[in-house]
């Protein structure tokens, strides 16, 4: 047996001080020999423990072993057989509490670096025009796809195998949901990754409609009428939360939501692109997942100096551990254990400032997480000029309050069981619609799970 | 792509296109906008919908040309179309809710300023095919840039048109036109005012005066329209509302139009702002 690789083949990435000052991929992903040397590190469990940690099972010592064997079309298609958006998912997909979290060399050593491995193949694929999409033939039967992010499109896929006659209607004027408002482009490029893998499902016979907002220019209950036999909804959790404090209304407000849709899908970094955007000299980011580094990293190259506030320590960040180090290395300065109390502003209405209270960490909470608790007397202020909010978002209430008897919870989102089974016959949810707001892999878990469940209830036999 | 069917202007530089957009046409209703975009890298423009005809597919809008966007909406021609046409947008006026026998006993008076004529036609046209007594005051600048008279006629029991310089109809603002009407004795169970920011909120002080139900249709700032950026929010009853989904219309009384104003001008005062140097080249709109 060959000799354990204790260590990871590390993947080259672009100079942290030329990255920040432009909007180009930031990893450069493993090339062939790099992937086949790290492919080698697996030691190919026969209980894969990385598979049961995959979102959507991609059979994982399988195509690792076929890169080792050099037969990267092999890998693509063991990919396939699972994943619609292997591009996507090998850049995006928080890979240290999935398949690499659970990969039995991490124990001891450092885990394979499964999502390099999977981006890899996907561009591979890409480069050499190798593709398994292709038009099944239709089974008659038609289906609706409600929002075109990662649920959509996983869920678009399987259907699509099967033969089904899918429809994807987005409301935005294009499609890709999160892939494409939310994640900038210098962590997920859009024409060569999210445009070529939505081209693929097109390959694959779906048709795309934008501009289509699902509950206004047409409901539910008409897209019945219009002869789909049923109806997915992967509408995603697109309000933004804000803090509810003094000051949030101020000129130099902003939502990570309004600030990276206009730098992503409208292109605003872009001189050439006519949608404008207001970073000013310095920016306070609020909040510490993986939206509040796209924030600061995306305010950071449009020429600020970016502060993240964020009210526990590092340890209990949401984001994943790569964009906390990315935004560290380009110069994003980190203020934890720090809740805003304010917004302050001039008589003008323009931000000046972010009142904070320190913070300290208590017992813990229910989602296990040591609770922060306020020091008294501790209040500061942060001087800025702009304040984005990254809080999360919450599901958008449009599609339930215009669907008659589907169900919704307190949240908004649409209630429905792992299946993806509404209360409403025909009527199929998943992704961040029902669960809150998630990850792109959960949502294309979900998306699969209810492909599933639509091809039972057409009575349509699995592939 | 949404092909532009009719195209002409109604005043120099206000112009009025019919577009095909069958999904748009047969879902609008009054009080409602939609988004436009007119190149690949435009901006998403929010319009009101000033007419729609499901049989036709086709929906009206008027643009008129105040900056970079809006100039190049009304440089489109006939033939020529739009690369985005989604909607419609926001949640319709309360009174398409209202029974038509209860409708039947109503009076309304709009208060229409400027562009903001086109917004209310197919609401007071709406209220008049259900037997409502309509009465429009349209507000302009002078003669020359009164729009959609003739149009409203049609439809109102009584339109009344006042210039800033008294070129045409009555010499005033459209709150003194209303005041006047009020202190004549006409009574109305409710009033809806659409236009400039600035006018919709000295109307609200005036009306507050007589004790008049007053609606208002906020032009706030937007990016998707659909509920996700919050650039339009809005405080109304001293909470933050999204004109996008929440509105674009709300009871008067309870906005905060100097907040509302402001919000307004964020992206302008970018240049403005003396001391800031853009440091990646973005020119306003």
């Amino acid at each position: 047996m060959a000799k354990i690789q204790a260590n990871r083949i590390p993947v080259r990435s672009q100079d942290p001080a030329e990255r920040v000052k432009n909007f180009e991929e930031v990893s450069y992903g493993y090339n062939t020999e790099e992937a086949v040397l790290e492919a080698a590190r697996c030691i190919q469990c026969k209980n894969p423990r990385c598979v049961a940690g995959c979102p959507v099972s991609i059979q994982i010592p399988q195509f690792i072993k076929a890169i080792v064997e050099g037969n990267m079309e092999s890998a693509a298609t063991i990919i396939a057989a699972d994943s619609s958006l292997p591009a996507v998912c090998g850049r995006v997909c928080p890979q240290e509490v999935q398949c690499e979290g659970a990969c039995i060399m991490g124990i001891k050593h450092e885990p394979i670096s499964i999502g390099k491995l999977e981006r890899y193949v996907a561009d591979w694929a890409k480069e050499n025009q190798f593709s398994t999409a292709e038009k099944v033939p239709s089974n008659g039967k038609k289906v609706a796809v409600v929002g075109s992010g990662p649920a959509g499109l996983a869920c678009a896929t399987d259907l699509a195998r099967a033969g089904c006659d899918v429809t994807v209607f987005e409301a935005l004027h294009k499609p890709g949901g999160v892939l494409v408002y939310g994640i900038p482009e210098f962590r997920l490029p859009k024409e060569d990754v999210v445009e070529y893998e939505i081209g693929q499902l097109q390959k694959m016979g779906v048709t795309i409609e934008t501009n289509v907002v699902v509950g206004r220019t047409v409901t539910v209950d008409q897209l019945f009428e219009e002869g789909f036999h049923a109806v997915f909804i992967g509408s995603g959790a697109g309000l933004p939360k804000f803090l509810n404090i003094p000051g949030e209304n101020l000129n130099g407000v902003v939502s990570a939501n309004e600030f990276l849709t206009r730098s992503n899908l409208m292109a605003a970094y872009d001189p050439e692109s006519e949608t404008p955007i207001y970073v000013g000299r310095k920016v306070v980011v609020v909040g510490g997942g993986n939206v509040a580094m796209d924030a600061a990293r995306t305010a950071l190259r449009l020429g600020a100096e970016v502060v993240v506030a964020y009210r526990r320590t590092e340890k209990e960040m949401p984001a994943r551990i790569e964009e906390v180090h990315h935004a560290k290395e380009e110069g994003v300065v980190f203020q934890l254990l720090t809740n805003p109390t304010a917004v302050l502003g001039n008589e003008r209405g323009w931000v000046t400032g972010l009142q904070c209270v320190q913070m300290e960490l208590g017992e813990p909470d229910e989602s296990g997480r040591r609770r922060p608790v306020e020091i008294p007397d501790s209040t500061f202020d942060i001087s800025c000029d702009v304040v984005i909010i990254a809080l999360g978002t919450d599901s958008n209430p449009l599609i339930g309050r215009t669907t008659p008897g589907l169900e919704m919870n307190k949240y908004n989102g649409i209630v429905a069981d792992e299946n993806g089974v509404t209360s409403r016959e025909g009527v199929f949810a998943g992704g961040d619609v029902v669960t809150g707001a998630a990850t792109v892999i959960l949502a294309m878990g979900a998306g699969r799970k209810a492909a599933k469940s639509i091809l039972e209830f057409l009575k349509i036999g699995i592939l | 792509m949404y092909d532009i069917l009719k195209k002409r202007f109604l005043a120099p530089d206000i112009c009025l296109m019919e577009v095909l957009a069958p999904r748009i046409a047969s879902s609008a209703k009054p009080g409602q906008f939609l988004i436009v975009r007119v190149s690949e890298v435009g901006e998403r423009i929010p319009l009101t919908i000033c007419d729609y005809n499901p049989l036709a597919g086709s929906v009206t809008i008027v643009t008129q040309q105040v900056g970079a966007s809006s100039r190049r909406i009304c440089a489109l021609e006939e033939g020529d179309a739009f690369v985005d046409f989604a909607g419609p947008l926001g949640v319709p006026s309360a009174f398409i809710h209202e029974e038509d026998e209860a409708l039947k006993q109503k009076k309304y008076l709009f208060i229409a300023g400027g562009l903001g004529t086109a917004p209310v036609y197919p609401q007071v046209k709406y209220l008049h095919e259900k037997g409502a007594h309509v009465e429009v005051i349209i507000g302009a600048k002078t003669k020359d840039l009164v729009i959609m008279e003739e149009e409203m006629r049609q439809v109102a029991k009584e339109v009344y048109v006042c210039t800033d310089d008294g070129s045409y109809g009555f010499k005033g603002l459209v709150t003194e036109k209303m005041k006047e009407l009020l202190d004549a004795g006409h009574t109305y169970d409710q009033a809806v005012a659409i236009g400039p920011m600035i006018m919709m909120k000295f109307v609200t002080l005036s009306a507050k005066e007589y004790d008049l139900p007053l609606t208002v249709s906020l032009n706030t700032l937007m990016v998707d329209g659909t509920g996700m950026c919050g650039a339009c929010r809005v405080t109304v009853g001293g909470q933050t509302k999204f004109a996008c989904v929440d509105g674009p219309e709300f009871d008067a009384y309870q906005v905060n139009f100097d907040e509302a104003m402001r919000r307004q001008g964020m992206y302008k005062t970018q240049e403005a702002d003396a001391d800031h140097k853009c440091r990646i080249g973005l020119k306003n709109g």
